[in-house]
């Protein structure tokens, strides 16, 4: 009965949520600087005239026709190369978010139906795993693996599986305690059904929000770990910025150019995070 | 993400509070560390050593002559059962002894010792500025909600949070470095028996770049939790009774604020630990965070476990001595435990 009666409620909510973002300055400005970033950077590779590897002049030229953001620090072109740099590092952060929030929130809704005692017991050795700086577990890691595709992605995957599993089990706690749950138990239906119809629904929205504060999370520590040397194509833009740090008084482009394309691109998604809380928090105060 | 930290924070100081005397708060914390540092050890072992697939090889590579490999094998113990060899190490550790590094035959110990210290100073010097910092301009921007200051301070948190530590760094570098200003060392490299604090100008820029990568989440937490204390009763109460607006800041509303934000202060102390390892990289500064990456390119087993072993008993040691303070200093527990 109450699965019949949410859905409907539960998509005009849906839409008033991206409506209210629609009418928010600040979540269009930072929806336009995501897209201006993503767009390029996944069609760039299909766009680039030369191979990102290819020499292009000398080394740390500026400015000119042949390359319009001039040259790296081994005279390869800065724009071929920053266009070439995105596709990786977006695909890999956005796979790393969505592997580690789903594990986070099977963990943390498995913790909150589990009894009292073993629940807060979880819960503290998952907290000893937010204590601990996460970039050392993704080192610890990379040491054993090497930085391939898939290590980077698990490494950034388990970087938010803690948090999320902590987020999803105050949630699911605190629906689980609701009337409507407790009365869909008291009728006797299974806990797998009151989980998938009663649960579920009602925490995806505290995941959603979840999930924007993790994309962000996954791009900074994927970005610094590419800037520590640890990327799988040596294009990333972490990368850029470390190799061509060294001729920053010569050729500022070559770092400024990824330095300000990642700036636009995670400050967006911090405005567009921030306008969907904002507009979620608004929906729930209604 | 943070957030969530400091209501747990608080949730336990009032629980904790009620159980008694500061000694048993402080016994308690220590027994939780004691277990958290067991944990990260197994994790640390688990991750560099236990798992499944051939260690040796996949550290030293395809090159690696036999001699190199039957030296791996010795270093690591990996011919012994994996509990032997898990006791072995941790019981090394405790006796602070970490093995020999891989690469360059010196112990361990030896090389974490003088980085240890770059690493606390840097860590030291940036706490003692931004504590103080955060905790005024948080006061300050928490006693006119919706003034230019609270604007100022969460338009800043909005551009620094969503930014890695070393793109702030790197911007730092091109301001006052090389290109628009420069007055100060783009790196903080040291020659000979030189220790990086003799020369105060080289710990600007990594100092610099911590305080304003940790300022606006801290800064944020102080203003919410100043003004939460300033719309509560018992202030509106004492402004009913005719104590002056500025009593009412400095000696009811602090008080009660700095409990919940010295929780938040622990976690930072431990973000920053973990910010050092890409700060120390963009400065080249003589830390543990540097150190630390190159054995990790070099895949040196035993440096990184060392490493990673000592920068998480610190960030825990930190965290529980703030944490501690935090929970002593809260005028709740102090009423309780009287």
């Amino acid at each position: 009965m109450n699965a019949a009666n949410s859905t409907p409620v539960h998509d005009d909510r849906r839409t008033t949520v991206v409506a209210r973002m629609l009418r928010d300055p600040r979540s269009v400005l930072g929806t336009v600087a995501v897209v201006l970033v993503v767009v390029p950077a996944v069609v760039g590779p299909h766009l680039a005239t030369r191979d990102p590897e290819e020499f292009a002049g000398a080394p740390l030229l500026g400015p000119a026709a042949g390359h319009l953001l001039g040259t790296d620090i081994l005279g390869r072109d800065v724009l071929t190369r920053l266009l070439a740099g995105g596709q990786t590092f977006i695909i890999q952060g956005a796979l790393a978010t969505l592997i580690g929030v789903t594990l986070g929130a099977g963990v943390g809704i498995a913790m909150a139906m589990l009894s009292r005692r073993a629940s807060e017991l979880l819960l503290s050795v998952n907290d000893t795993f937010i204590v601990i700086p996460q970039i050392l577990v993704s080192l610890l890691v990379i040491t054993r693996f090497g930085a391939t595709p898939p290590v980077l992605v698990a490494v950034v995957a388990l970087s938010h599986v803690a948090h999320t599993a902590r987020v999803a089990r105050a949630a699911t706690s605190h629906v689980a305690s609701s009337d409507y749950v407790l009365a869909a138990a008291g009728i006797g239906l299974s806990r797998r059904r009151i989980a998938a119809h009663e649960l579920l629904p009602n925490v995806l929205p505290v995941l959603l929000v979840e999930l924007g504060v993790r994309l962000a999370a996954s791009f900074v520590l994927l970005a610094s770990l590419n800037f520590l040397g640890f990327g799988s194509s040596g294009l990333e833009w972490g990368r850029m910025i470390e190799e061509n740090k060294g001729g920053l008084a010569v050729q500022p482009l070559a770092v400024m150019a990824p330095v300000l394309v990642m700036a636009v691109f995670l400050i967006g998604m911090n405005l567009v995070r921030d306008g969907a809380s904002r507009a979620l928090a608004a929906r729930s105060a209604r | 993400m943070l957030k969530e930290k400091t209501t747990r924070g608080r949730a336990r100081t009032r629980r904790e509070a009620s159980t008694g005397w500061p000694a048993r708060l402080v016994l308690r914390r220590l027994i939780t560390a004691a277990a958290i540092l067991l944990v990260v050890s197994l994790v640390v072992f688990f991750l560099t050593q236990a798992l499944p697939g051939d260690v040796v090889h996949q550290i030293l590579g395809q090159t690696a002559t036999d001699e190199q490999i039957a030296r791996l094998r010795a270093e690591l113990g990996l011919d012994r059962p994996l509990v032997a060899q898990y006791l072995d190490w941790f019981s090394g550790i405790l006796r602070l002894d970490f093995g020999t590094s891989l690469t360059s035959g010196t112990p361990v110990a030896d090389l974490v010792g003088d980085r240890m210290a770059a690493t606390l100073v840097l860590v030291a010097v940036t706490a003692a500025i931004l504590l103080p910092v955060a905790f005024t301009l948080g006061t300050l921007a928490a006693r006119r909600p919706g003034g230019v200051l609270d604007h100022l301070v969460s338009g800043a948190a909005t551009v620094l949070l969503s930014l890695p530590e070393f793109v702030v760094g790197i911007l730092l570098v091109l301001l006052l470095a090389t290109n628009i200003w420069p007055v100060l060392p783009p790196t903080s490299v040291v020659s000979g028996n030189q220790r990086v604090w003799d020369d105060p100008r080289l710990m600007v820029l990594p100092v610099l770049t911590l305080v304003l990568t940790a300022m606006p989440y801290l800064t944020e937490s102080v203003k919410t939790a100043v003004r939460d204390e300033l719309a509560s009763d018992h202030i509106r109460w004492a402004r009913l009774s005719g104590i002056g607006e500025r009593r009412i800041l400095l000696r009811h509303a602090l008080p009660n604020a700095v409990g919940p934000s010295l929780q938040v202060s622990a976690m930072t102390l431990t973000y920053l630990l973990g910010g050092t390892v890409t700060i120390e990289v963009v400065f080249a500064y003589p830390g543990l965070g540097s150190a630390l990456v190159s054995a990790v390119a070099d895949r040196d087993v035993t440096v990184v476990q060392g490493i990673v072993m000592v920068v998480a008993a610190l960030s825990l040691l930190l965290y529980l001595l703030v944490d501690l303070l935090g929970a002593l200093a809260a005028p709740r527990s102090k009423g309780r435990a009287g």
